[in-house]
């Protein structure tokens, strides 16, 4: 089975885009499965089933959602193996903008839309440094120059991703992120793989559902702001 | 330049020489935070100083960052264009829904206006997506698209695709909170222009003959009404955007002169697809494709009585622009205001 994780900021259209590469993939029906990890709610499971795409969905509710995506995922990929699909992708929202766990040998994509600002790219940080393909959406509505420009600043942080433009809503584009996709390897499990990336420190007092302000509450790993005197 | 050249540089020269003559260098400092780094040290020496922690944070380590620069370098070093050696491309037949051949072999060139016209979900996206992702007979309709009427290889492909096709559409707008100077530096900066003031001049000046009313340099391109948006997309897409190609679907009929604009980027060698019903975009192009279920159903060069007719259609272009712009001053409309000149 191939596996393909997808991660992105919130209604960036991660999902738009993973159904339009599923029709693209021209695979029989079934074969592809998706497992959607959130945090809270999500509704996406709807458009999943609409399309007759086996999903499952976790919820991490007060877990980091990298470290409940860390600890699921071979149980994810367990569940794609007995499901005899011939691909699976799962999708999660990088939260913190900071990480999105990616896998070392597992196809990484990263998608981010044109609205969401010029300069977001420089500021999102390993979950598209470490991406293998970065995939653009919302190109429909902004000028050619803002796509041009997003592209660039998307270059700036990682140079060696694959930038491809996808339309969710006509699939424009999907056909040569669904070519990539195609090449990803056949896994069986994924342990003893390593993440590209540590998933965000998190042993302080306020982990642990602490939730009183100030210095005597405050334990475990922490960091402080430095202010500067005027 | 190589990455091995750039890896040599970073590890011998003074950080401060290489910013001087690699300006965008800035910018990767600006990524991860180094800006404070020693720059009369080798980036290299420089880096012992950083806190392991700093780089950690990004997920480098001293050897990582030194390497990522140097990708970096090599990335925005300008180098041969593929995409400017597109003199034309070939659209080679697929079928169309109901799997009848297209039986067509058609060639346009740089400069040359191509308009697409058929019903709604007829195939024309298809049509440009085709183009967009270089087809070798891989898609859905089976189409080839040749480069200068050769098939590409899968590097040529890789290295073109994505970036084959400009596009400007009606929805298209303006989200950057930037004035209109601004915002074509920006643009120029990352096209690594080197001449960044002379090119930003003429796209100014350009966009500000394309639309109906004026706007100066310091309105905010969020402010321009639809007409100077589409004339500044225009004028940009015509002296910044690397695309050979451009696909224009429907420009609204106000506040921009539309077949001076299409003239315009044809005159700036690029290849022109227009999807539009507008008779006046329509009659403008050297010839159009008539696309019916899914498939390209006819092509069809502009008739001499279709050229001649070009005027007419100007003129009541023209009429129903007047009308406009009296409405707008609050002006009575009278029966004599639709004879205009032509009639």
């Amino acid at each position: 089975m191939k596996l393909i994780t997808v991660a992105g900021p919130p209604s960036s259209g991660k999902t738009s885009v993973i159904l339009k590469l599923i029709e693209c993939m021209n695979c029989d029906k079934g074969s592809i499965g998706v497992v959607k990890f959130d945090c809270l709610t999500s509704f996406d499971n709807l458009s999943y089933e609409e399309a007759g795409i086996p999903v499952q969905t976790g919820f991490s509710g007060k877990i980091c959602p990298d470290h409940y995506f860390v600890s699921n995922i071979e149980d994810a990929v367990q569940w794609g193996v007995h499901s005899g699909f011939e691909m699976l992708i799962t999708e999660s929202a990088g939260l913190c903008n900071r990480c999105s766990p990616y896998i070392r040998g597992i196809l990484a994509v990263c998608v981010i839309d044109n609205l969401s600002g010029v300069n977001t790219p420089r500021k999102i940080g390993p979950m598209l440094k470490f991406a293998d393909i970065v995939v653009v959406t919302k190109g429909d509505i902004v000028s050619q120059a803002e796509r041009e420009v997003f592209a660039f600043n998307i270059r700036q942080v990682n140079s060696a991703a694959k930038v491809i433009v996808v339309n969710g809503i006509t699939g424009q584009g999907a056909f040569i992120l669904a070519k990539y996709l195609r090449q990803a390897v056949e896994i069986q499990s994924l342990t003893d793989t390593k993440l590209r990336f540590t998933t965000p420190a998190a042993v302080c007092s306020y982990c642990t559902g602490e939730t009183k302000i100030g210095a005597p509450y405050q334990m475990g790993m922490m960091k402080k702001m430095e202010f500067k005197n005027l | 330049m190589t990455f091995n050249d750039f890896m040599m540089i970073l590890d011998s020269k003074p950080l401060d020489e290489v910013l001087k003559e690699y300006p965008i260098g800035w910018d990767f400092l600006a990524n991860f935070r180094l800006n404070n780094l020693a720059k009369e040290l080798p980036f290299s020496q420089a880096l012992l100083k950083v806190d392991d922690e700093a780089l950690a944070e990004f997920g480098l380590d001293r050897f990582e960052a030194l390497k990522t620069f140097g990708v970096f370098l090599e990335q925005f070093t300008p180098k041969e264009n593929l995409l400017e050696e597109v003199k034309s491309i070939t659209i080679s037949g697929g079928w169309d829904k109901s799997r009848t051949p297209e039986n067509i072999s058609l060639t346009i060139s740089a400069g040359e206006i191509i308009s697409i016209v058929g019903p709604t979900g007829s195939g024309k996206s298809r049509l440009l997506n085709d183009i967009e992702c270089l087809a070798q007979g891989d898609t859905l309709t089976g189409r080839r698209i040749l480069v200068n009427g050769a098939e590409l290889d899968e590097l040529q492909r890789f290295e073109m695709e994505g970036k084959l096709v400009a596009q400007l559409s009606q929805n298209m707008n303006f989200v950057m909170d930037l004035t209109v100077r601004e915002f074509l530096e920006m643009h120029a900066r990352c096209r690594l222009t080197p001449n960044i003031g002379e090119v930003v001049a003429i796209c100014f000046q350009r966009a500000n003959q394309l639309a109906g009313e004026k706007f100066s340099e310091d309105t905010l391109v969020t402010q321009l009404s639809g007409g100077q948006s589409r004339a500044l997309m225009i004028a940009d897409t015509a002296y910044m955007s690397d695309s050979p190609i451009i696909l224009i679907d429907e420009i609204e009929n106000a506040g921009i002169n539309r077949r001076q604009a299409i003239g315009l980027l044809a005159k700036r060698e690029k290849i022109i697809f227009v999807s539009t019903h507008d008779p006046l975009l329509a009659l403008s192009a050297h010839k159009r494709i008539i696309i019916k279920n899914g498939g390209i159903a006819k092509v069809i060069g502009i008739s001499e009585e279709e050229k001649k007719s070009l005027g007419m259609i100007e003129n009541l272009d023209n009429t129903m622009q007047r009308l406009r712009t009296a409405l707008r001053a609050g002006e009575l409309i009278h029966m004599k205001d639709l004879n205009g000149p032509s009639f």
